[in-house]
């Protein structure tokens, strides 16, 4: 019988970050080295530990990274909570790469980008951040505007401070909602940083956070000039099989693990509000 | 046409059931049809159809994925799939027959799914034109006629003898292991009968359900309409219409410790559920109305949106019969209609 996309592989995490108090960033690799399957900026995987549940994850690394597959993770249920109990050397099971991507090599390539992000929202756009930084003469001008409660609660930070602030072809603009010792920079909420930067409304947005946090930005988008189609987001509902068949992930007639997870607001638009 | 007499339809069974496994209609309560493993003697029903629908053959409630042994922080995946073996199932309605090709379209699309596609690889589909519809059957609404059904088979009785027309390969094949069994028949009452059929059905009370108002165009508006808060109202949020469904194809997937080893399920699951859409930040569908329109939508829009116009629905009326607040498809279409 052929493989079933089902029945799933074995992953061994090999390093453990804590990157904030409630987010832990895992590296897996394929038993034999290497990644577990290649994907695309904004896909997903099913990670499991058996016994206790699997669950939807955007691959926070990108596609360049040849070595190793990353996890940025949340503590907030069952089975995160139980992933964030490993320990280097824990094997789990991985299948995937689920859903579209953004668009990387079509309609991004030659624009000017402009991230937004909130909280671990970042996850599955710093694998396209580092994607663009790793192919960064096909695309132009390249934005970072990333907040999140606390300066302690910004994911990535060291990789935000040592590269992506250094990268002289990168502009990065952090936030935290209030202020705090030993925080010199921004301090208020994502969508009124980006009316404040004003950006230039020739950019293609990639916008993921909360979904308070990206109804506001969307509204302040739009109040300076930008159109829904110069918009994509990446959706996140509760999936089963990762495919378009068990049936609970959908907006209207979309799944959002098949036909998404990554949507152009006019598309979002055609489809009933229920997410 | 290939026949069978009445009376000899037992050992017709009987030689089925030596060569592969045979499933039947049988009546183990009056009007309370449920396919049965064939064995020698068993009769077959005279139900119209049976409680549960066909789906369990190629769509089981519960079925195994996989097995993992965990020690340590070892995990093995055990690929338990076997091949399955050959089966047939007889009698199978109109409806349910159409059911097949809708599940198909979920399950033999990409990626393809193993566990599906190995029974539907291995089962032949007998199916048996209707005689006497009852109040609650609308299959035609769906564009099925009854007295035609699809399948690998088609019988057709007119009281005396049972016809056998093949439809696919595999039903030619079928009827021709059997063969020396059948004998040259006279299909000139058949006609009359289904004749007799069709007419009975036009006079069904649901005959008139139209569908022009459904389809994978309205989505927004009947999305949006008011009356999703009425309908949904009564509903208990039991999940016995998504159990009765043959094309209700919603599933769980869960793990069970079986003190040797984790063991990988999948079930059916109903979007009648509050926990369907539950996750850790919230829900969804937080109410039985987001629930309920999400059922009917899925049959009425969102897949013919995504399969040419096709309807979710067939028409069996089990939901008519099993809802215990009497909510059911007919009533959210004759609601939704534009009239």
């Amino acid at each position: 019988m052929n493989n079933d996309t089902l029945i799933p592989l074995i992953g061994v995490v090999t390093d453990i970050r804590q990157d904030t108090p409630d987010v832990k960033t895992f590296r897996v690799n394929a038993l034999e080295g290497g990644k577990v399957f290649e994907h695309m900026p904004g896909q997903c995987a099913m990670l499991s530990i058996p016994g206790v549940g699997e669950g939807m994850f955007s691959i926070t690394s990108s596609p360049t990274n040849k070595e190793f597959m990353e996890f940025s993770i949340k503590k907030c249920g069952c089975l995160t909570t139980w992933l964030h109990e490993m320990e280097v050397g824990q094997q789990i099971t991985i299948r995937g790469p689920y859903g579209n991507y953004f668009p990387v090599e079509t309609e991004l390539k030659g624009k000017d980008l402009l991230f937004i992000a909130g909280g671990i929202g970042l996850a599955p756009l710093r694998s396209v951040i580092n994607y663009v930084r790793d192919n960064r003469s096909n695309y132009g001008e390249v934005q970072i505007v990333y907040g999140s409660r606390s300066k302690d609660d910004l994911v990535d930070y060291q990789e935000i401070i040592s590269e992506w602030q250094d990268d002289p072809n990168i502009q990065v603009n952090l936030t935290i909602d209030n202020p705090q010792e030993g925080w010199d920079g921004h301090v208020g909420f994502v969508p009124n940083y980006v009316k404040e930067l004003n950006p230039s409304t020739n950019k293609t947005v990639l916008v993921c956070g909360p979904p308070i946090m990206i109804k506001f930005t969307l509204a302040g988008l739009k109040e300076l000039g930008f159109t829904e189609t110069q918009v994509y987001t990446t959706m996140e509902l509760r999936m089963k099989c990762g495919v378009g068949k068990c049936g609970r992930c959908n907006i209207g007639h979309k799944y959002v693990c098949k036909d998404g997870p990554v949507f152009r607001f006019d598309q979002l638009d055609e489809l009933p509000d229920e997410y | 046409m290939l026949k069978i007499s009445a009376d000899r339809l037992n050992d017709l069974f009987n030689r089925i059931a030596s060569e592969q496994t045979l499933y039947i209609p049988v009546d183990h309560e009056p009007n309370t049809a449920e396919y049965r493993k064939y064995e020698d003697g068993m009769k077959l029903s005279e139900s119209l159809n049976t409680v549960r629908s066909a789906k369990d053959f190629f769509f089981p409630q519960t079925e195994n994925l996989a097995e993992f042994k965990v020690e340590g922080k070892n995990i093995e995946v055990k690929d338990i799939r076997e091949e399955s073996g050959d089966f047939v199932v007889f009698g199978v309605r109109a409806c349910d027959a159409r059911s097949f090709s809708i599940l198909d379209k979920v399950f033999l699309s990409e990626p393809v799914d193993s566990f599906y596609k190995n029974r539907r690889d291995h089962g032949t589909i007998i199916t048996m034109a209707c005689t006497r519809p009852a109040e609650t059957c609308f299959c035609t609404a769906f564009g099925i006629d009854p007295t035609t059904p699809e399948g690998d088979v088609a019988v057709f009785s007119d009281g005396k003898d049972y016809f056998f027309l093949d439809c696919t390969e595999k039903g030619k094949k079928f009827i021709e292991s059997v063969s020396d069994m059948l004998e040259d028949g006279d299909t000139s009452e058949l006609e009359a009968v289904r004749e007799k059929t069709r007419g009975i059905m036009k006079k069904l009370p649901l005959a008139g359900l139209k569908t022009d108002s459904f389809g994978g165009d309205k989505l927004n508006e009947l999305f949006n309409s008011p009356k999703w808060a009425e309908l949904s109202e009564s509903c208990l949020g039991c999940g016995t219409c998504t159990f009765v469904c043959p094309t209700c194809q919603c599933y769980d997937i869960r793990d069970f410790n079986t003190g040797n080893g984790i063991r990988r399920f999948r079930c059916w699951d109903s979007c009648m559920y509050s926990d369907f859409t539950k996750m850790a930040h919230g829900n969804p569908r937080i109410s039985q109305l987001e629930r309920f329109r999400q059922r009917f939508m899925h049959k009425l829009v969102y897949f013919p949106a995504n399969n040419d116009g096709e309807f979710g629905c067939v028409g069996c009326g089990r939901c008519l019969s099993r809802c215990p607040v009497s909510m059911n498809i007919v009533k959210v279409m004759k609601t939704l209609e534009v009239k």
